[in-house]
């Protein structure tokens, strides 16, 4: 007894269980994230660290800010080049960043991150009434 | 002949700690004692198999033929094409060590190659070096080694010192089962005219007269006719066993182990089974028959290769059709079962002559045996039973504690748990079980199964028997247990002296003989005729001074 | 195979992937370990493992060999409670339900028991010890959770249970980027394994270069992930555009990936690659195994061995020929007077 037929199914089911990521993703076109920045923060040309630091570490930064300013009652930051700014994302970030739709989520959404920040905060204008 | 060391200091000796030295780097001592004799060159012959010469492992030289390098690697090449069992085991084992303390030859010696898995490794260094490129490449690495003559000797040790109980394919994560390995290493070993001669005499026997003894039509007639005048003298009834023997046209052909009818106290077993027959057939009109030729239920070939089996096998069916029955009743056998359950059907069947097994007496249809057409008489009995037409007195088994050991085969390979125990709780009043670990699915082997039950090899056997009887010391000493029932006539013939070994004051007993002793005749049931004595000729309970006095 | 032998080769094999990928980025062969053994990786799994399956099913069952673990099916009004049912199965529903016990929640290993002798008495004893299975069963699902996170990699849109699974790993809001307990746990777990490997002498005894390799392969593995997502941060939005350009058969390497995501990605591609040649094929091989996939009714139906051998056997003529004498001085019926 072989069982051929039992057996040459399970690999199917196999190899289609295991193959997924590369049929899932047929006919859909990948779209690689270009977050946008708003002229404002063009026009600052440097963030409170630089862009690459920004890129992989903002996420730790951001939780030192709310540790910092919510628990430890400290208010300001010294970034790059001795440059001080104000621990807040309201006030600070959003400034420039006021664009979350083209900037934050663009990224986030990529990646399947979903942070946490407006569960407290207040998410800009901008987004509530987003295209 | 061995020493055999006191029981204190075969336990003293059990170390689980392995050796420092690697396992591919030991070789077995062949210490007298731990492994059987040879095969013989006269039992080769009359099956025809490879390499006829006396074999004896003690000596230096085996005899192997020159290129027995070629014809064990060609065996095991032509078998990982034929065993999908065999393939899949050598390559999916992880280690993991779930099966190394469930052998019970490891449990009762510590020898690191009993453990089920380094066992299988010996074949699987093999199978790696030869077979796989991993190991071809990386060697010692890979896990892999050279088939020497060393480590040939190595395998045949250890493959004469499993009992194929499967006991750890029940742990093993993937099932893998050590007796497959071992069924495979044993038919690499007969290419080679490797076998026991504890398999390969009674394999030769079989082959000729019928059973494992080797016993002779006439030879068949004369023991049946003692054991029937023994059992007329305890119980009055006279069965005409010549009138049963090869006789054509009944409706059931009753297949024994030898071992039933060759040394006691599997005889009391037979007696038993007489008596319950005869009372079938002079109460209901049951009509049974017994065969001289197929005389023996038992297989060796089993422990030998698959085609030995099926060749030893062939007689059940001829014989049945030869004689006309309906269908075919097994006895109390062990690895007999297995070979029925598992192989029968589908090596020498379709068995398409027969008839469904039905029991003429209550109506039962043995549904479940549809196709081999063959029951266990302990379904068979427990049908009966259940349906009312067995008068039984229980308290006639009052002189006996009973306590119950599944054997390795009706449990692991067939499941057949419940049917025994019914019946003994029918026949007997006081019966309790062993450790839950030690029984049903769990249970251990005897440590003389497949074909290891030879004298010259009793420090091995009483070293695997430690697991077994240990329980059965737990229930004597508890609740004054005084016999071992079991079904398997390599028991019946391996406990005694195991049980006097490790726990002295415990007998072994067939169910067929509690049966015989609980079973109200005619006479007894009309007040004729008084019961005073089992099938053993011991007094019942109640009789022991009128016995004095006779 | 002494111990030090076994380990340390499997150790140092495992160092010394490591050490390629670094030589390797040193020379910036970044299309080398960013696209081209990633897919060699995955074919050689393919391949291998459809080669492996095959060539077991090329192999026939002759015989029916369940390993029964309960009643079986007989009289009628022998009770089956539902463990008999399950694992002594008389049908194929049963066996079913007997493989996916096996399958997903290791029946077998939850058996397990650990002897101990007293040597006075001498009395042995037996008793469940499911260390093995908890760890075992631990390690394989969590990494089954790791895996299935990473599609949020390969994937875009991002399926719901990828997303789901991942905000219940990251439950605890601990830290940011949050702490997922599946790549904990599975460290945690293949380090048991290891350490059991190597406190029990038993199976420190019996073990092989091969048994090590994996468990520092997959301990290198979560290391090095734990450490990126953790620590050594790299471009997540540039590795997933290499993830996907290599899914969507469109390989384009972005620059500026961190090292150690290589390594990861290394590690992670040797482990796939060697998986059909190793003993982690018991993946595929449990549901082939026939003392657990085949139902104990082989009374009931006959099962078909396709190369059941013609064999040599000794008939009743022959018997009788031999013994006719005998037989009829016994008084025991004949063919031919």
């Amino acid at each position: 007894m072989y069982d051929g037929g039992k057996i040459i199914t399970g690999l199917i089911i196999g190899v289609i269980l295991l193959s997924f990521p590369f049929w899932y993703n047929l006919g859909k076109a990948a779209k690689f994230p270009e977050p946008k920045l708003t002229p404002k923060a063009k026009q600052a040309g440097q963030c409170v660290e630089t862009k690459v630091y920004m890129k992989a570490h903002h996420m730790q930064l951001l939780n030192k800010w709310r540790d910092d300013v919510v628990r430890k009652g400290y208010r300001l930051y010294v970034g790059l080049n001795g440059k001080m700014f104000k621990m807040s994302l309201q006030n600070e970030c959003l400034k420039c960043h006021s664009n979350k739709q083209e900037f934050c989520d663009k990224c986030h959404n990529f990646v399947d991150v979903k942070p946490y920040c407006w569960e407290c905060h207040i998410e800009p204008k901008e987004a509530k009434g987003g295209k | 002949m061995a020493e055999l060391p006191k029981p204190k200091e075969l336990v003293d000796s059990i170390d689980y700690t392995p050796p420092a030295k690697p396992w591919m780097e030991t070789r077995p001592e062949f210490k007298p004692g731990t492994y059987g004799y040879g095969v013989k060159a006269k039992n080769l012959k009359i099956m025809g198999f490879p390499n006829q010469r006396d074999f004896f492992p003690s000596e230096e030289d085996w005899k192997l033929p020159e290129n027995w390098k070629e014809i064990f690697l060609e065996g095991m090449e032509d078998r990982l094409n034929r065993f999908r069992s065999f393939r899949l085991f050598m390559d999916i084992c992880v280690r993991c060590g779930a099966c190394a303390d469930k052998c019970h030859y490891f449990i009762g010696g510590g020898d690191p190659k009993n453990m089920p898995v380094l066992r299988a490794e010996l074949l699987r260094s093999i199978y790696k070096k030869y077979f796989t490129w991993p190991g071809k490449i990386l060697g010692k690495l890979a896990g892999a080694r050279e088939l020497t003559y060393d480590v040939f000797k190595e395998i045949w040790y250890y493959m004469y010192q499993c009992s194929e109980c499967r006991r750890c394919s029940v742990f093993c994560p993937y099932g893998i089962d050590t007796c497959e390995i071992t069924m495979m290493g044993r038919e690499l070993m007969n290419l080679l005219g490797c076998n026991l001669n504890w398999i390969g005499e009674p394999v030769a026997n079989c082959y000729r007269t019928g059973n494992h003894l080797g016993i002779e039509p006439q030879g068949i007639v004369s023991i049946f006719e003692f054991l029937c005048d023994e059992l007329a003298d305890i119980t009055g009834v006279k069965v005409d066993i010549k009138a049963h023997l090869n006789r054509k046209g009944a409706d059931i052909l009753f297949i024994v182990p030898s071992g039933s009818y060759f040394a006691d106290p599997g005889t009391y077993t037979m007696e038993g089974e007489f008596l319950f027959l005869d009372y079938l057939e002079k109460k209901y009109g049951l009509k049974w028959t017994m065969s001289t030729y197929a005389s023996e239920g038992g297989n060796f070939g089993l422990f030998t290769s698959n085609e030995a089996m099926k060749r030893l096998n062939a007689k059940m069916y001829a014989e049945a059709k030869r004689l006309g029955v309906k269908w075919i009743l097994g006895g109390e056998c062990g690895h007999m079962w297995r070979v029925i359950h598992q192989y029968m059907a589908t090596m020498n069947g379709p068995a398409d002559f027969l008839e469904v097994p039905r029991n003429p007496i209550t109506g039962t249809v043995f549904e479940h045996a549809k196709e081999t057409k063959m029951v266990h008489i302990c379904e068979f009995t427990a049908d009966l039973i259940r349906h009312g037409k067995l008068p039984l007195d229980p308290s006639r088994n009052d002189h006996w504690v009973v306590t119950y050991h599944d054997s390795c085969n009706p449990s692991r390979g067939m499941g057949l748990l419940e049917e025994p125990r019914y019946i003994i709780k029918n026949v007997c009043n006081n019966f309790y079980e062993m450790p839950e670990n030690t029984i049903r699915e769990k249970t251990f082997c005897c440590g003389s199964g497949a074909g290891l039950g030879s004298e010259e090899n009793i420090i091995t056997r009483m070293r695997g028997g430690l697991p077994r009887a240990n329980a059965v010391k737990y229930v004597h000493e508890k609740y004054g247990v005084n016999v071992l029932c079991c079904i398997c006539a390599i028991d019946r013939a391996s406990f005694p002296p195991l049980l006097s070994y490790w726990v002295p004051g415990v007998d072994c007993c067939g169910i067929h003989e509690l049966v015989g002793n609980a079973l109200v005749l005619p006479e007894e049931e009309r007040g004729i005729r008084q019961r005073k004595m089992d099938l053993r000729g011991n007094p019942l309970k109640g009789f022991e001074d009128e016995m004095e006095e006779e | 195979m002494s111990f030090n032998l076994a380990f340390y080769s499997a150790f140092f094999a495992v160092l010394g992937l490591v050490g390629i990928v670094l030589l390797g980025l040193g020379a910036h062969l970044y299309v080398i370990f960013g696209v081209v053994v990633p897919y060699v990786a995955v074919l050689l799994f393919f391949v291998g493992m459809i080669y492996r399956v095959v060539r077991w099913g090329r192999c026939p069952v002759p015989f029916r060999i369940p390993t029964v673990c309960g009643q079986q099916q007989s009289l009628p009004w022998i009770k089956r409670t539902l463990g008999d049912k399950i694992e002594s199965p008389f049908t194929t529903r049963w066996v079913i339900v007997r493989m996916l016990l096996e399958v997903l929640c290791f029946r077998s290993l939850f058996r397990n028991l650990s002897v101990s002798l007293d040597k006075e008495g001498p009395k042995l004893s037996y008793f469940s010890n499911k260390w093995l299975w908890l760890w075992a069963i631990t390690f394989h699902y969590s990494f089954l959770v790791v895996l299935l996170r990473h599609l949020r990699f390969f994937t875009q849109p991002v399926p719901g249970f990828v997303h789901f699974l991942d905000s219940i790993d990251s439950f605890f809001e601990i830290g940011l980027p949050q702490i997922q307990i599946s790549g904990i746990i599975l460290l945690i777990a293949v380090t048991f394994l290891l350490i059991r490997r190597i406190t029990n002498p038993q199976v420190r005894y019996i073990s092989l270069p091969s048994d090590y390799f994996p468990l520092f392969l997959i301990i290198g593995i979560a290391f090095s992930g734990i450490l990126m997502r953790y620590w050594y941060k790299v471009d997540v939005v540039a590795v997933k555009e290499l993830a996907l350009s290599l899914v969507h058969l469109n390989p384009q390497v972005p620059k500026g990936i961190g090292w150690i995501f290589y390594v990861h990605l290394f590690l992670v591609c040797v482990l796939f690659a060697y998986f059909p040649f190793s003993k982690l094929v018991h993946m595929a091989g449990i549901f082939l195994s026939p003392t657990r996939n085949l139902p104990n009714n082989s009374r009931y139906v006959r099962h078909i061995n396709p190369w059941n051998p013609v064999v040599k056997v000794h008939t009743y003529e022959e018997y009788e020929e031999e013994f006719r004498e005998k037989m009829k001085e016994a008084g025991l019926p004949l063919e031919k007077e």
